[in-house]
């Protein structure tokens, strides 16, 4: 008896540790869903959101009588719920992926965004959609730059044409010309709607700058990245004293993809740019001086330069507004973001990263309330102001930008006090869409992925490292083989 | 009044086949009826470009060809054999060893019950969770790196995730660890199941320990043995969860301990069913062959 009383406490010892194991370890996959400051979220004062919802009540047309209880939503992370939460009057959260607007129920349908997943459950859920019960039906749908074309397609017609819900070009008028252009289709028409506009930069640690280059404010430091020469000559220059430039090979990936000559499939085959081929060459300089490392993009290694902690020791991240305020860990002791200690700037070479397009799913039975979601979200300029102030999202609002650059007192926490919106809303009007295509996010991953395989010396060569991602990518995309 | 009774005992055998519906039925639906549309499905071209279905078309054979003129497929099926054998061989013999030390009432070995529940219980922890305890371990950051630092072993990181071997070996001793508490309770069973006055009378004529293991055991446990192999050739052959998880999909580094339902979970990943369906009839031919391969060797003797 007594042996079996301790066989039974270990066995309880061994899987509590396991569990507690298991805890640490699922940081990484909460990572890759950028995960909100929910304390952010719940620290607002109820107050606060009441004041907006009273004054908006007017305008917001109770959802119509004749139309569904239930809007079901499909998302990849908690980025628009928690926008939707904190910014849409009348929303009222019943837990993580519930709530209420009114009396219809709000189902949030998330599904991770790595590897096509999103994409592969947005594509059953469209498919059983024409036989779908009223209530089950995708009512919304977020799309990334990524893939957006893929939805947006005049001939799949999935998502429906803004104007067939009443939404007029002036309304869309202050957003800035390449977030219309995502959602695009081949007659013109915009299928989609961003509130965020990601035009993205270098985000680098103050104090490391002023240690290793004796300048620190954006202006100087950008003169010391202006190129991407003059980006490797910096970057040795932080090797002497023991910082990596950028935590990963893959954090500048964006940088060059952005500002390529021709689309990733042309005529049904692969095309490797230019440029993506000086992203490689580039980096295989950077890792071989062991001036950047190979980390995938999330992962806990790569996260670990935003903090001031003695494995990191990274001096920047590229990335846009949303990076900075959702994923630099700024809410927790011991982040750099924490202490203020970012500053951005335009880095090398301008870019965007990410985005979130809201698209109305063709066949809704909540059009009043989806229309109302979309212009409330991505036009309203009180809800994009309080966005941008709140949450330092960078709006797809040029009017609140404006206001909000020449606005003195105003200040990012994480970046030192800096105000962003300036240099943001310039890249904004730069960004130029013409060469995405639908098969951005497959070629993408699988690029920097067999990349890695080179960087790390388990490829031969370039030649057999790019076999590898040709290989793999007639997979994941059947009709390329 | 002959004939009577037959006809009672033929409308009580009925029952048989009413017991034996619930079997049939669920063989049917969940395993006849997929078996064989997926052997119909692998002849069609079949599969999903962006939102739009391409076929399904007849094409034959074609995807057979396809992917047999493919040497990756190839390389996925060595990948999965040498981290079936990597990870088999040593979990066969410390399997043996364990059965053979807990069988022998000689040795009195104490708190044998305990043992017996600590060996089998990573098998009870999910694949995929200890696959991702293993990933967050041998982080290049984790605790294993930082041991071994401290300990003065490493000057820096070793990059377990970069290099062909290391993530082999962390496979192979994964399934190993899941997998050998369950294996040393198969050979128990069928090390009990061996009279024991065969061992008496070996000892009575003076046999070493050595000697009973390689004379008595190892011949008359030839049936557990031969199962165990097959079960964990199949189970080898279909290697998922661990790999997947540990290498996050990628099979890197270079596609190295890619296995071949890891491949298969590609092909479905991307709606190709066409293709998918075609690797898995190669897969059922090649798990039937290497099992009669199996079965030909040991058995033999027997037929003897």
């Amino acid at each position: 008896m007594k042996k079996r009383w301790l066989a039974i406490g270990l066995t309880a010892a061994m899987i509590t540790s396991m569990a507690a194991c298991g805890g640490s370890s699922s940081t990484a996959s909460k990572a890759e869903s950028k995960p909100a400051e929910s304390a952010a979220t719940e620290s607002k004062p109820a107050a606060e959101s009441k004041a907006a919802t009273e004054s908006k009540t007017e305008s917001k047309p109770a959802a119509a009588g004749d139309e569904g209880k239930v809007l079901n939503v499909e998302v990849w992370n908690d980025e628009f719920i928690n926008r939707v939460t904190d910014h849409y009057p009348g929303y009222e959260k019943v837990s993580d992926t519930e709530g209420k607007i009114g009396d219809v129920k709000v189902n949030w349908i998330i599904t991770a965004n790595q590897d096509n997943a999103y994409q592969n459950n947005l594509d059953e859920a469209l498919a059983a959609q024409a036989d779908a019960a009223a209530d089950k039906k995708v009512d919304i749908f977020l799309v990334e730059a990524d893939y957006a074309l893929k939805y947006v397609d005049a001939d799949a017609d999935v998502a429906m044409p803004l104007k067939d819900l009443g939404i007029t070009d002036a309304d869309l008028s202050k957003q800035f010309s390449y977030t219309q252009d995502v959602v695009k289709d081949a007659n013109g028409d915009l299928r989609g709607s961003s509130w965020q506009a990601c035009s993205a930069g270098m985000i680098y640690r103050r104090d490391v700058a002023q240690e290793v280059f004796g300048v620190s404010e954006p202006a100087d430091v950008q003169e010391l990245f202006k190129d991407w020469d003059a980006y490797k000559a910096a970057a040795a220059k932080l090797k002497e004293k023991g910082y990596k430039v950028t935590a990963s090979a893959n954090d500048t990936y964006r940088v060059y993809s952005n500002n390529v000559s021709g689309k990733w499939v042309q005529d049904g085959k692969v095309v490797v740019d230019e440029n993506i081929k000086k992203w490689v060459d580039d980096s295989m300089e950077l890792v071989k001086a062991e001036e950047t490392g190979t980390f995938d993009l999330w992962s806990d290694d790569w996260a670990k330069g935003f903090f001031q902690d003695p494995d990191g020791k990274v001096f920047a991240y590229f990335g846009p507004a949303w990076l900075i305020n959702f994923s630099m860990h700024a809410d927790e002791d011991g982040s750099v973001g924490k202490a203020g200690g970012w500053a951005l700037t335009t880095g090398p070479q301008g870019f965007y990263w990410g985005g979130t397009w809201i698209c109305a799913a063709q066949g809704t039975d909540n059009p009043t309330l989806v229309k109302d979601i979309i212009l409330t979200m991505t036009t309203d300029d009180a809800v994009m102001k309080d966005i941008a102030v709140k949450d330092s999202d960078c709006v797809n609002n040029k009017d609140v930008l404006k206001d909000l650059a020449s606005d003195t007192s105003f200040g990012n926490a994480i970046l030192g006090g800096q105000n962003p919106y300036e240099m943001l809303a310039a890249g904004a009007e730069l960004v130029d869409m013409s060469n995405i295509s639908i098969y951005d996010q497959g070629c993408n991953e699988e690029f920097q992925k067999a990349m890695k395989n080179y960087f790390e010396g388990n490829a031969a060569s370039y030649e057999d490292a790019l076999a590898e991602f040709e290989k793999n990518i007639k997979v994941k995309y059947p009709e390329l083989a | 009044m002959q004939k009577k009774k037959v006809s009672a005992v033929t409308s009580y055998n009925k029952w048989g086949y009413f017991f034996l519906i619930p079997f049939i039925v669920i063989f049917l639906i969940f395993q006849l009826i997929p078996l064989v549309s997926t052997v119909y499905y692998s002849f069609f071209e079949n599969y999903r470009s962006g939102l739009k279905q391409i076929g399904p078309n007849f094409v034959g054979l074609g995807n057979y060809a396809k992917l047999l003129s493919q040497k990756h497929f190839l390389t996925y099926f060595k990948n999965t054999m040498i981290m079936w054998v990597m990870g088999f061989v040593p979990q066969i013999i410390v399997s043996l060893i364990l059965g053979a030390w807990f069988t022998d009432p000689s040795l009195r070995l104490k708190g044998q019950r305990f043992f017996k529940t600590v060996i089998y219980l990573p098998n009870l922890i999910m694949a995929s969770a200890f696959a991702m305890l293993f990933f967050a371990l041998f982080a290049d950051s984790g605790p294993v790196n930082s041991i071994l630092i401290n300990v003065g072993i490493l000057e820096k990181p070793y990059k377990f995730m970069s290099h062909v071997w290391s993530v082999r070996g962390l496979v192979a001793f994964m399934n190993f660890l899941m997998w050998f508490g369950n294996t040393t309770i198969l050979l128990m069973a069928g090390m009990l199941g061996i009279d024991s006055s065969l061992f008496e009378a070996a000892q009575v004529d003076g046999a070493t320990a050595t000697q009973i293991f390689f004379q008595i055991t190892l011949p008359l446990l030839r049936p557990i043995l031969v199962y165990v192999m097959v079960t964990s050739l199949i189970g080898g052959l279909q290697m998922f969860d661990v790999p997947q998880i540990l290498t996050n999909g990628t099979g890197d580094p270079m596609s190295s301990s890619m296995t071949l339902i890891m491949f298969l979970n590609k092909h479905l990943f991307s709606k190709n069913y066409g293709m998918a369906g075609a690797l898995s009839v190669i897969l059922l031919i090649i798990t039937g062959i290497l099992s009669m391969i199996i079965f030909k060797t040991t058995a033999q003797n027997e037929v003897k």
